[in-house]
């Protein structure tokens, strides 16, 4: 988990990391059914790679990671729904640029504290957020549900179709521009700083790094991205419910980056995916046993399998060459 | 004016009645938390806990309330030495992202539990007679059940400040608080007086969930709803710090009772505005002693 990533591997892509793109382009053509939830996982991940910047690479927890997500949310929703904005395009520009702003003004007063009191800051950030959207019933349509959103064709070619085909492959498509972006910034000195600043803080001052600066850029430009990704999940669902903001997906897609493997880009592609796809089948069923069992998954992670999926891959691949 | 005068009465009765259940709850937080710098989210787990506690034993064994509200610290109290012996042991000494993560899964965990055992509804508190009457004083009428929270509370709140100040102890945890490495040296128990500790800070928790079992509903998500203000009670009065979440908790309860009564409309939005500013202000809580 703490292996320094970008400094001692090769940063040449791999055979392997085209893998989720043919898988992702198999599933258009295959699983025609089920691209609704195919496009909801992609965002996911986007949202996941957000947090893996911010938390697996430069070491800052926050419980309040979906004040972005939400906000981007609601951004994209009220703009469409409100103001009669429809360009998918125009939209994301603008919650990005909302969330970069708000990402940028967070992050100055959260990134001056740690530990407990940067958590409670991060946490009550977040459900600020969302009792704004909670009790601004008028413009966010409150615990209802803001209705009425529409989004234009993407490009002005590309419909919304009701099969989501449309908001499927456009999801991809951004996931793919920030997955290529994170990862150059990963591998370059400033995501090498990044790592070098969790490892250790102090060291890093010490030898003249300007700590607080390169976290509240990673800071904005993570907002940026989950704001990016919420805004998607508003274009795909045309509709913003009150669970896209606040602490309890905040918590959930730490649980997420965590089951797949934190700190490590594909991580943020594993857990959602497991998640989200667990949950379509089993949180309907046994609503109950659901929660037992991703509580459980994740105390066994905690305790035993730090790495998440990603990480028990490792392990058994070390095996596997170890027996040869 | 009159009727002004008795709206902010009630505001601080109801406030502070509110504030003491919830120091209750949250000071075993506080403790634990400034001894073994263990970020604890699931600490609401303890105070559901109590509070099914006591309504199961009133409504179910038909329990006299006093020997309930024992219970509810006694099962707690031990839970948590189960807890920590099985469990918390082992995150001790881990980063931060393990820690929040493992009492994440504990949270969730304790709300499936709970939604198997009791179901999603929210449980009444089957109250005695004698604790449900008005209670008049100086012309005005208290509800005799949370006049009963604030006095119990207050007593509860003077024997533990008494024992941390006076008792020997107390002196270890306060000197384990202060200096943890130092407090092992001279040949503390950390571990075992952490434990203790622990089950102490727990028990409390189950007993503050059941006392205040009928102004914090008891249903399975409590540990996720009420997990905001347990936290910022805790952040907002300084980690390891007996008076100061006292303070905070006061400041709280009377807050959110305040904007309840006169603002509905914009629910806890201000909480956590002062809740940010305080940190702003001073980032290790009013009376904290780190971060």
């Amino acid at each position: 988990m703490n292996k320094l990533i970008g400094f001692q591997s090769n940063s040449r892509l791999r055979m392997a990391e085209f893998l989720p793109w043919i898988l992702a382009l198999l599933v258009f053509f295959v699983l025609p059914d089920y691209l609704s939830l195919g496009a909801q996982i992609l965002t996911y991940i986007l949202f996941a790679l957000s947090l893996d910047l911010i938390t697996g690479y430069a070491g800052v927890v926050t419980l309040g990671h979906a004040a972005f997500f939400g906000v981007g949310a609601y951004t994209c929703g009220i703009l469409s729904a409100k103001l009669g904005i429809t360009d998918p395009v125009v939209l994301l520009l603008c919650s990005a640029v909302v969330c970069a702003l708000l990402g940028f003004g967070t992050g100055l007063i959260v990134l001056r504290t740690q530990k407990l009191t940067q958590l409670m800051l991060t946490l009550a950030i977040a459900a600020l957020c969302y009792e704004i959207a909670n009790k601004a019933t008028p413009i966010t349509g409150g615990a209802d549900g803001l209705t009425g959103v529409v989004i234009g064709p993407v490009l002005g070619l590309f419909k919304f179709d009701f099969l989501n085909k449309t908001a499927y492959l456009w999801c991809l498509a951004i996931l793919f521009v920030f997955w290529y972006v994170i990862r150059r910034l990963i591998y370059s000195p400033f995501g090498i700083t990044l790592t070098g600043i969790k490892e250790n803080k102090q060291r890093m001052q010490a030898i003249g790094v300007p700590v607080n600066g390169y976290l509240l850029k990673a800071y904005t430009f993570a907002a940026v991205v989950a704001g990016v990704a919420g805004a998607l999940i508003t274009q795909t669902n045309q509709f913003v419910g009150l669970n896209v903001i606040g602490f309890e997906p905040s918590g959930e897609i730490l649980v997420m980056l965590i089951l797949g493997g934190v700190g490590r880009i594909y991580g943020a592609f594993v857990g959602p995916l497991v998640y989200l796809v667990a949950q379509d089948y089993l949180a309907k069923q046994f609503p109950e046993y659901w929660n037992l069992g991703i509580g459980m998954m994740l105390l066994i992670v905690v305790l035993f399998a730090k790495g998440g999926v990603l990480g028990i891959v490792d392990k058994l691949k070390l095996y596997w060459r170890g027996k040869e | 004016m009159d009727s002004f005068l008795s709206a902010i009465v009630s505001v601080l009765f109801y406030g502070v009645a509110y504030g003491m259940v919830l120091y209750v709850i949250s000071v075993g937080l506080s403790i634990t938390m400034g001894m073994m710098g263990i970020a604890n989210l699931a600490h609401g787990v303890f105070a559901m806990c109590g509070g099914y506690v006591l309504v199961t034993a009133l409504a179910k064994y038909q329990i006299p309330f006093p020997a309930a509200l024992a219970l509810s610290f006694i099962l707690v109290a031990l839970l948590s030495v189960v807890l920590d012996r099985l469990l918390y042991k082992h995150i001790y000494a881990a980063p931060e992202l393990e820690q929040v993560l493992f009492s994440i899964a504990l949270i969730f965990i304790a709300i499936a539990i709970a939604r198997i055992a009791y179901g999603t509804l929210q449980q009444p508190v089957m109250l005695p007679e004698y604790l449900k009457d008005q209670f008049t004083f100086l012309g005005r009428d208290f509800p005799t059940y949370r006049v009963f929270i604030i006095l119990f509370s207050s007593v509860l709140i003077a024997a533990l400040w008494f024992g941390i100040e006076n008792t020997k102890w107390g002196a270890m945890v306060r000197a384990t608080v202060d200096n943890h490495a130092m407090a092992q040296s001279i040949g503390i128990n950390t571990k075992l007086l952490f434990s203790v500790t622990f089950a102490l800070g727990g028990g409390l928790a189950g007993m503050g969930g059941a006392l205040g079992a009928e102004i914090i509903a008891i249903q399975p998500t409590y540990p996720f709803e009420q997990l905001v203000f347990f936290l910022i009670v805790v952040s907002v009065g300084g980690l390891g710090s007996l008076k100061g979440p006292f303070l905070a908790a006061l400041l709280i309860g009377v807050l959110d009772t305040a904007c309840k009564y006169w603002i509905p409309e914009v629910g806890a939005f201000f909480i956590y505005v002062v809740t940010i500013g305080i940190l702003l202000w001073r980032p290790m809580g009013l009376m904290g002693k780190r971060a």
